[in-house]
């Protein structure tokens, strides 16, 4: 079920919300604010917004600088040029000097559709990942986005947040007990563990409907945070399943398997198999289309669900 | 400026760089063109212009010095250390293991370093966003920062500069250190920035072009940049790499040298 709100206008008007009795929030902005629909805050906030112009690393440097005056800046672009474009000044300005900033990367992978590959990251958890101590967070949908603000904003450092722009599927409600770097079980089951994030989400969850319907019961985890990630978690289901499939609109280089295939190898290996992108670029087409493409689709978990178990 | 201010000032500075000559030479190797030539200033800076409180590093009103091109560490940490920001001990550690003053400035070590940086070009914009922030709290900080020519070839300091410029912010002063002179040659010859007046002019600055080596001028240009509301301000430093350490400006290049101990003993004459 695609959810009412889109993550966009709930992150926008939650962090009006919060600014209202939070006056340490600013955001920044990098000519994207008609994609991002921050021009509430700006209406509210004009002295706290700031939209910088299409100077990606400039912004990532005010906002350190802001950090430094006891602000929490909330800076948005799309997801390749809130990382890629300017990982250094991330790395250094933000990361190695101790700030605290709060990076919005918008239209993860193939959420980019149109934009093309200029456009696409499947690459900028594992860019983020890399960085140490950075907090890399995809929010599965809205209800998660607002639920995770607070803590976001209460955590004494910088946290990326991948996020989808629209309407995402509907996974949680409001009873969803949210913290960050704690996974959530999504449904119990003995055969695999599918491990999924993002819009994988629901695709996951569909894969573990299908293989119901042939027998085979599949656990689904949600793992929202992939730094830190909950290890925990990913223990208890590799020993109770004995099988894991991990799932991600981004490259598996870096990304969600390698996190898991980390924690699994090191800690309780079994077999793993990774659904998300091969070492690819990213193109222009529509999500369903791409998802085929890449091997992301309900049926690619499906295969790869079957094919670990039988690595068993 | 009063005589015997200019007198202190001018004592003060050739002692900061006889302690810097010292601190890199004890070390062995270091940054010491950069570092020489923006003593002045800094000189200027500390001990007559910024407000700072060595007793209460963070305080929140204070004016903030960000030292962009970070490789002049060791020029902030002899003034920091000659006002008493951190221990008399640590001044012998630069670059020793496990040191609070390494090479580049570093925020999280040295009290009273303001941002870290190192990666060039990156300063000027933490610079802007703290003037913005300033701003914003009716916080009366004036937001000071160093850049250097070769780091002007970064394509960020004019994403920065071109933001101050167009939103005016006089609470900013950049001070170019203008020494002409990069690791790899003469500015001129690598990638010209010349000329800079007429670059951040056209950027919107108001702009002062002195002698950056000069005290006198450097604490003319800071007063006048600050009577001067409505524009970001920019003080192009001309500056002599190595200026005052002899060897340093008798080199072909001084961007980085090795400084065996019998030189840094003569030329500051400290025998201890």
């Amino acid at each position: 079920m695609t959810d009412e709100r889109e993550i966009r206008q709930t992150l926008a008007s939650a962090l009006v919300e919060k600014a209202r009795k939070d006056d340490r929030i600013v955001v920044l902005d990098a000519d994207l604010m008609s994609c991002h629909a921050t021009k509430v805050f700006k209406q509210e906030f004009p002295d706290r917004f700031f939209n910088v112009g299409i100077a990606e690393a400039n912004m990532i440097g005010m906002a350190a600088g802001m950090s430094t005056f006891g602000k929490i800046p909330f800076t948005y672009s799309f997801a390749p040029f809130a990382t890629r474009r300017c990982f250094d000044q991330i790395f250094i300005s933000v990361a190695y000097a101790g700030l605290n900033v709060k990076m919005v990367g918008s239209e993860p992978g193939v959420a980019a559709e149109a934009n093309g590959g200029t456009h696409m990251p499947f690459e900028d958890m594992a860019i983020m990942r890399s960085i140490p101590k950075m907090v890399c967070f995809e929010p599965t949908d809205a209800t998660m986005m607002e639920k995770a603000l607070d803590e976001i904003i209460n955590y004494p450092s910088s946290v990326y947040i991948r996020m989808f722009r629209k309407k995402a599927a509907k996974i949680y409600d409001d009873t969803l007990d949210f913290h960050l770097g704690k996974a959530i079980e999504l449904r119990d089951g003995s055969d695999v563990t599918l491990i999924a994030s993002g819009i994988m989400v629901e695709r996951a969850l569909q894969a573990a409907d299908e293989l119901a319907g042939e027998g085979i019961s599949a656990k689904v985890v949600n793992i929202h945070t992939w730094k830190p990630i909950d290890k925990e978690a990913i223990v208890a289901a590799a020993k109770k399943t004995g099988a894991i499939v991990t799932c991600e609109n981004h490259n598996i280089f870096g990304g969600l398997g390698s996190a898991v295939a980390e924690v699994v190898v090191e800690k309780c290996p079994v077999p793993l198999k990774m659904v998300g992108v091969k070492d690819e670029f990213g193109q222009v087409g529509k999500n369903a289309y791409l998802s085929e493409v890449y091997g992301l689709t309900t049926a690619d978990i499906v295969k790869a669900a079957k094919e670990a178990i039988s690595r068993k | 400026m009063e005589s015997s201010k200019l007198e202190f000032l001018t004592a003060k500075a050739r002692q900061l760089r006889d302690d810097a000559i010292e601190m890199i030479g004890r070390f062995g190797v270091g940054h010491i063109g950069g570092v020489m030539s923006v003593m002045d200033a800094l000189t200027v800076l500390y001990y007559d212009k910024a407000k700072v409180d060595p007793k209460n590093p963070k305080w929140n009103e204070r004016d903030r010095v960000i030292m962009s091109k970070g490789h002049a560490g060791p020029a902030m940490y002899v003034v920091l250390g000659d006002l008493g920001f951190y221990p008399r001990e640590w001044e012998k550690t630069l670059n020793l293991n496990g040191t609070n003053l390494p090479s580049h400035c570093d925020m999280q070590k040295t009290p009273g370093i303001d941002m870290t940086a190192g990666s060039l070009g990156q300063g000027l914009s933490v610079a802007v966003g703290m003037a913005e922030a300033a701003r914003l709290d009716h916080n009366p900080a004036t937001i000071y920062c160093i850049i250097g020519d070769g780091e002007s070839q970064e394509g960020q300091i004019w994403e920065a500069s071109m933001y101050a410029g167009s939103h005016h912010l006089d609470n900013l002063i950049v001070m170019l250190d203008y020494n002409k002179m990069q690791l790899d040659g003469k500015v001129a010859d690598i990638c010209d920035i010349a000329p800079p007046a007429e670059k951040w002019k056209s950027f919107g600055f108001d702009v002062q072009d002195i002698d950056g080596n000069d005290i006198e001028q450097i604490a003319d240009a800071i007063d006048n940049a600050k009577a001067r509301k409505g524009f970001a301000h920019m003080i192009v430093l001309n500056t002599i790499k190595g200026k005052g350490a002899s060897f340093a400006e008798a080199a072909s290049n001084c961007h980085s040298m090795s400084i065996p101990e019998e030189l840094w003993r003569k030329e500051t004459g400290r025998t201890e």
